[in-house]
């Protein structure tokens, strides 16, 4: 590896830590991040030379703190000092600020610069950009170009972000046990957010794509911090298991393969370990939630050694679960595909009839409807289905899908006529 | 003489390496494993999972105590270890209670999943 990269990654590794104590020091994103940058350029300046320090993120923290200050104290020129005490422990060594910050600190610095981005009044599309930017550190390029926008328009939706969250107010005081767990849950499903942004936007170039790796090395970091979370084993868990399949998730020329139909030698059988146990890990707590029940289901299909091996029984108890415990049109859809390879598509159909009001403009349900009534050979309504889907497709690959569909159909039913 | 060579490093930083380098560094790895391999002088070899996947025991006033996570204390040093062949970490678990439960000391048995293991040639 040369310099560079290795000082790269350190820094990449060390962002998350030092960002968030620095914006406990500064109490605001912009301070914080001209800080932190000014501690790279440092950083950069002087490793190379010196070779890296032992803690790379208590020197970020460390140089960016006192480099925000020397800022602070520019722009106030005309204000008298701060009082000599405030200033005082600015002379602390940084093998003294390391020993102050400790896990705990960390812990909780680093919660908070992920929950600032969950802001409730911020749409899930700038809760991801927001992340990106300011936690794992991605160029305002990369999240645009995932977004398929400009830079400009990126850069605009992340300032306006930003001034969203710097206007709410961001909270400072330690959380006591209630409002940590709060914070914890909204941090995962934004975490999990990233991941399905990265997921769906099904693009088999995953340099172009960093989200879902993104996703899991958030989704490490906070089982780092909170080891004792079962849902949050069960959210590393669920992503490892959908990212272990992405070799396997799109054919040569950029098409969908279905799960059924996937070369399950290309998954990445070292994800699945590790998500397997993370799930073991998860149970022993016997505090089910969503994130478990969707991990092991996908467990399930990482266990099966063919597709005709698959355990739909037990996977469609675990959705009647997940439903029990976060009911949603959604969830039956996915227990709908479950139903049907039990009990057929009659069945499932049924299941997902009295969904139509609520999933008329979601991409799946047409796309699953018109694959129950190819099935049950109503092909007519198959057609208006699959159409319906096509038009809802949110990618190329989507749509490409469905348009499979209607061609195997054709075949069949000229088969049938014959 | 038999000998344990052990590695340390930031998981934070070995984790965020790109799919690319890290199969290269296993491959360069693997590479000197090779030769030492060939003059019959080197047994098995693991790389662990990442630390979120441990759990640790540890032995309780009345039972053991179970956590998540590894061993992070800094006044006991690494004195061992085994490689053990199971389906569950709840019968990795048990197997390492077991161990506790004969030791007289009041050390600690972190659990940690392989990610990758090489028997190695025979050694003694």
């Amino acid at each position: 590896m040369t310099e560079l990269a290795w000082i790269d990654l350190a820094l990449t590794s060390a962002r998350p830590q030092a960002m968030g104590a620095l914006l406990r020091y500064f109490r605001d994103l912009d301070m914080a991040e001209e800080a932190y940058q000014e501690a790279c350029l440092r950083a950069l300046k002087t490793w190379p030379d010196k070779g890296p320090p032992r803690d790379p993120a208590a020197w970020l923290i460390f140089v960016g703190r006192n480099s925000g200050i020397d800022q602070v104290r520019k722009r106030a020129r005309h204000q008298p000092l701060p009082p000599e005490e405030v200033l005082s422990d600015l002379e602390d060594t940084e093998s003294d600020l390391a020993d102050r910050l400790d896990g705990a600190h960390y812990r909780d610095d680093i919660l908070r610069l992920l929950f600032v981005c969950c802001h409730k009044d911020l749409p899930a599309t700038q809760q991801i950009a927001l992340a990106l930017r300011i936690v794992s550190g991605l160029s305002v390029r990369q999240i645009a170009r995932a977004f398929l926008v400009s830079e400009a328009a990126m850069e605009q939706r992340i300032t306006r972000a930003k001034a969203k969250v710097g206007a709410a107010g961001i909270p400072f005081e330690t959380p006591d046990a209630v409002a940590r767990a709060e914070r914890l849950g909204l941090v995962a499903a934004m975490i999990y957010l990233v991941f399905n942004e990265g997921y769906s936007a099904g693009v088999p170039d995953k340099a172009d794509t960093p989200f879902c790796a993104e996703a899991i090395r958030l989704a490490r970091l906070l089982l780092k911090l909170f080891p004792a979370e079962p849902e949050i084993m069960g959210l590393t868990a669920l992503l490892l298991l959908q990212h272990s399949r992405l070799a396997a998730r799109f054919d040569k020329d950029g098409q969908i393969v279905l799960l059924e139909d996937q070369d399950r030698s290309l998954w990445d059988r070292s994800l699945i370990d590790e998500a397997l146990v993370l799930i073991d890990k998860a149970i022993r707590h016997r505090a089910p939630g969503a994130f478990q029940i969707q991990a092991a289901i996908a467990a399930l299909h990482a266990r099966a050694k063919t597709a005709a091996e698959t355990d739909w029984f037990e996977i469609d108890l675990l959705y009647q679960t997940l439903e029990r415990l976060q009911p949603s049109p959604v969830v039956r859809l996915n227990r709908a595909v479950a139903v049907s390879k039990r009990e057929g598509p009659e069945a499932a159909l049924a299941l997902i009839e009295p969904l139509a009001d609520k999933l008329n403009g979601y991409f799946y349900f047409h796309g699953l409807r018109g694959g129950l009534l190819k099935q049950l050979g109503r092909y007519g309504e198959a057609h208006e289905a699959f159409d319906r889907a096509i038009a809802l497709a949110t990618s190329s690959a989507e749509a490409a899908h469905i348009r499979q569909h209607l061609d195997s159909m054709q075949r069949e039913r000229a088969a049938a006529e014959k | 003489m038999l000998y344990a060579v052990l590695c340390y490093d930031a998981e934070s930083e070995v984790n965020a390496w790109s799919k690319e380098l890290d199969a290269k560094v296993m491959a360069d790895l693997g590479a000197v494993n090779q030769r030492y391999a060939e003059a019959g002088k080197l047994g098995p070899v693991a790389r662990l999972m990442p630390t979120t996947a441990a759990v640790t025991v540890r032995k309780g006033a009345t039972d053991d105590i179970i956590m998540d996570g590894p061993f992070a204390e800094t006044k006991e040093q690494f004195l061992g270890f085994f490689v053990l062949d199971v389906e569950t970490l709840e019968e990795a678990i048990t197997f390492a209670r077991e161990l506790s439960a004969v030791n007289p000391a009041n050390g600690t048995y972190e659990v940690r999943p392989l990610q990758y293991f090489n028997p190695g040639v025979p050694i003694t």
